[in-house]
């Protein structure tokens, strides 16, 4: 991970086959060997991949960690997710930046370190935390930053630090048949072999199992429809790009159970004749990659993987991990597709799905990587016992990463069915007065609704569980959502590129003060417009956090009103600003007061 | 070949081909669904949100749904017209679109479609960003305060000229208009003046210098006819129906 000044370029484009299909995966190689992707570095890709520079400049200008201006030695990312900000991350970043002299958003003047803000890096139990170079560092306090500042001050590579920096507890509370019973791998591969191919899809359908990441769509129906969908290759898919802010049961399941999810994958790459797979892993988890490749390493030595595995002729099957680059977004399946062939991560058009037109235009499956879990488990003991967990339309258990206001945040294992109030005295949460399920993009609850449930009837849920006490400010909560929403935004379609700003510029303009009832409306009326014409769940939903807060906890937005009807937008002072700057003046005179 | 399948918009019988979508069949029975980013002649794109319709109580974009046998399509009700308002005035407050000073104002498909839908004011606040203008090239002026972000001019350069001149670079509402050259400036690409590039923008966005007013303003194409009358420059009125 150190930076080193010259970048192998030849090399890096040699390690991914020269296919434009990996532009991805090769501008992070570049990122991470030379600290920045420099404007002739994306001509000479162009000519080695044989692609327009206009792609490459495309995708190297859509990912968050991707740059073109050096970020120094040493780039310190600050998670920005709420839980974070109840965290006391501000004070931190403020108190780390004093340290070392210098200001975020601007490299420091020896050109050593730049620190900024990115968005939730998967570990609000363990907030505040941060990325240096990529790497996680969790539970910031100011010891732990001090010890930062040091070793950058100290211009010491990163793989001589202190490795108890950058351990990561995986804080398990409540284990379940995924996170706490032993897997022997190859488990449910000889499982799988005993029984047949046909009869296993059976067993997943018999299991009920539904898409974990949210939707919840029927597994089984998703692979026989991918299994009967004509193609030259079929692929397998494990969406592993947890961006959903308070999101981290997957980070979990990788680093401790990867074998669970990988068996999975090869399981369901049988049912549907597919030869490749790819994990798509998260940028913000690139500390798992090692661990990872190893398992894929254990497994191919061990026949789980590969040629003829478990020696059935015919049975092949690899897996392959691509990173993200910071895009929220490539956690829409097709968007995630787009990504890992090289493109911008712009969800497609839809129909066709892409359990007919995948990867590459082929048939593929994509499934988040706690389903690949569950489904490894039914192949292994039958779809009539996991059927036998939760709610009849509901099966198995459900991973919850509980984070914010409670004394064990961590990840919980339950059935599903599982009542909020449960998990609220579960989890120590003795003065909740609200909790965020599944992230910005889900549900809002009020202390009224405790008594709601965990289940796709009631509370679908991707796996957040942000949980907000009496003193927190729900408008702030909201607030932090619509700036996520905003910098997460794809901008292919108007809805959600403009719409998402107009929201992020309307709670501002609360936020200081200078709002009415016209801007609650305002919203309202945007929201409308995003969830009936966006072009993908990003656009749909992102209007929710403001919707639900100001229905839930209208006393939050009413006390910020400024007046009941109108208050103009455009700030007369803040024109001036400008002025000030030039002459140098801020005295009383410079100032255009405020009405009373 | 037989052509009996049909399906209703807002109550009329609309046949279609198999494998059309909502959008060209609309438009072959000559009834006009407000639209910006599709273009009879490039790949449906699906951007502009525009061609919202509700499509048996859901809604999507009838350029990108296929048309189906029986299938209930609205498309001129209040609310759905209220929403593609509210889509045209974002595109108006997130760019700078100056229609007094534009030299395609009359010609512009941006401004056809507000007047078509009643806009009088933008409504929302403006953005005002900060974008790049690039007089370099001979030719041709790329303005980019007028991009609406349709990718017309990228597919056209794309899938007809063969040149890739056009990209979009960034995200969000960073997104923006890139070119096909290092030095990022649109006269070291080889974008040609008769490019199909060149003159697909809806806009002001991209235009051919020293023909802005060659035609005065009050003679020109949506000066004289609703956009719906005229959807795209020399392809009016219905082809079948």
């Amino acid at each position: 991970m150190s930076k080193q000044d010259v970048c192998d370029l030849p090399g890096i484009v040699a390690r991914w086959q020269h296919d434009s299909a990996n532009l991805v995966q090769i501008l992070r190689d570049i990122q991470e060997s030379c600290g920045t992707i420099p404007s002739d570095t994306l001509d000479q890709l162009a000519k080695l991949l044989g692609v327009p520079r206009v792609r490459i400049e495309a995708t190297a200008s859509f990912y968050a960690f991707f740059h073109a201006e050096s970020h120094g030695a040493y780039e310190v990312l600050f998670s920005d997710n709420i839980v974070d900000h109840m965290a006391g991350k501000e004070d931190l970043k403020q108190y780390f930046c004093e340290r070392l002299w210098l200001e975020p958003k601007k490299l420091s003047e020896d050109g050593l370190v730049y620190v900024d803000d990115t968005a939730d890096i998967g570990l609000a139990d363990q907030a505040p935390a941060m990325l240096v170079n990529g790497l996680a560092i969790a539970s910031l306090d100011k010891a732990r930053l001090d010890l930062v500042a040091e070793l950058i001050r100290a211009k010491k590579p990163l793989d001589e630090w202190p490795p108890m920096l950058f351990e990561i507890p995986d804080h398990v509370r409540k284990a379940g048949p995924l996170t706490g019973e032993a897997f022997v791998p190859g488990a449910a591969l000889r499982a799988m072999i005993a029984r047949g191919t046909e009869a296993t899809l059976a067993e997943v359908e018999a299991a009920n199992l539904r898409g974990r990441g949210g939707a919840g769509f029927k597994t089984a129906t998703k692979w026989a429809s991918c299994r009967k969908a004509e193609g030259t290759a079929h692929y397998v898919v494990c969406n592993a790009d947890e961006g959903e802010p308070g999101t981290f049961k997957d980070r979990v399941l990788l680093a401790s159970h990867a074998d669970l999810v990988f068996e999975g994958m090869t399981a369901c790459a049988r049912v549907i004749g597919a030869k490749q797979g790819f994990l798509y892993l998260r940028g913000e988890y690139r500390n798992l990659l090692e661990r990872l490749k190893s398992v894929l390493a254990g497994r191919r030595e061990a026949g789980l993987l590969g040629q003829n595995i478990l020696g059935e002729a015919g049975f092949d099957f690899d897996i392959e991990i691509h990173l993200g680059a910071g895009a929220y977004i490539c956690g829409e399946e097709s968007a995630l597709i787009e990504s890992l062939e090289g493109k911008p991560g712009k969800p497609r058009n839809r129909p066709p799905f892409p359990d007919r037109c995948g990867y590459r235009n082929q048939p593929t499956v994509v499934n988040n990587v706690e389903t690949f879990a569950c489904a490894a488990r039914i192949v292994e003991r039958g779809g009539a016992w996991f059927a036998a967990i939760g709610t009849p339309q509901s099966t198995g258990t459900k991973l919850v990463s509980i984070s914010g206001d409670c004394q064990r945040p961590g990840v919980y294992e339950y059935p599903f069915g599982v009542a909020v109030q449960q998990i609220l005295i579960d989890c120590g949460a003795e003065d909740a007065h609200a909790v965020q399920v599944s992230g910005p993009s889900g549900t809002c609850i009020s202390f009224r609704e405790f008594d709601r449930r965990i289940a796709f009837e009631d509370l679908a849920t991707a796996g957040a569980f942000m949980v907000f006490s009496r003193r927190r400010d729900m408008f702030e909560v909201a607030r932090n959502f619509t700036h996520f929403f905003a910098h997460e935004s794809c901008g292919f379609c108007t809805p959600c590129r403009v719409g998402t700003s107009l929201l992020k510029h309307t709670m501002d303009k609360l936020a200081a003060g200078k709002g009415s009832a016209y801007d609650m409306n305002e919203m309202k009326k945007i929201m409308h417009v995003l969830r009936g014409t966006a072009h993908c769940g990003l656009g749909h939903t992102a209007a929710n956090p403001v919707v639900h807060t100001m229905e839930k906890f209208p006393d939050a937005y009413e006390r910020r009103l400024k007046r009941l009807d109108f208050e103009p937008a455009f700030d007369l002072d803040g024109a001036l600003a400008t002025a000030r700057l030039i002459t140098g003046r801020d005295d009383e005179w410079a100032h255009i007061a405020d009405e009373p | 070949m037989s052509q009996t399948k049909t399906f209703s918009l807002d109550g009329r019988t609309i046949p279609f081909e198999e494998g059309e979508t909502i959008m060209e069949a609309a438009a072959a029975a000559g009834v006009y669904i407000p639209h910006l980013c599709h273009h009879p002649e490039f790949k449906p794109h699906g951007s502009c949100k525009l061609c919202t319709v509700n499509i048996g109580g859901r809604l999507g974009a009838a350029c990108t749904n296929r048309a189906a046998e029986g299938m209930q399509v609205e498309s001129e009700t209040e609310a759905i017209n209220a929403d593609r308002l509210a889509l045209t005035q974002m595109l108006f407050v997130e760019g700078n679109h100056i229609c007094p000073s534009c030299e395609k104002s009359g010609n512009c498909q941006l401004q056809a479609v507000a007047y078509h839908l009643g806009m009088l004011t933008p409504h929302f606040t403006h953005f005002y960003p900060s974008r790049d203008v690039d007089a370099s090239h001979p030719d041709v002026l790329l303005e980019r305060n007028r991009c609406i972000l349709c990718e017309l001019c990228v597919r056209a350069s794309r899938d007809v000229d063969g040149k890739n001149v056009f990209g979009i670079g960034g995200r969000g509402i960073k997104a923006r208009l890139i070119v096909n050259s290092a030095s990022g400036r649109l006269a070291d690409t080889d974008l040609s003046v008769t490019d199909r590039a060149a003159e697909v923008c809806p806009t002001g966005a991209i235009i051919r210098k020293r023909h802005g007013f060659t035609v005065p303003i009050g003679h020109r194409l949506y000066d004289r006819r609703d956009i719906a009358e005229a959807p795209v420059a020399g392809m009016e009125g219905p082809k079948r129906g």
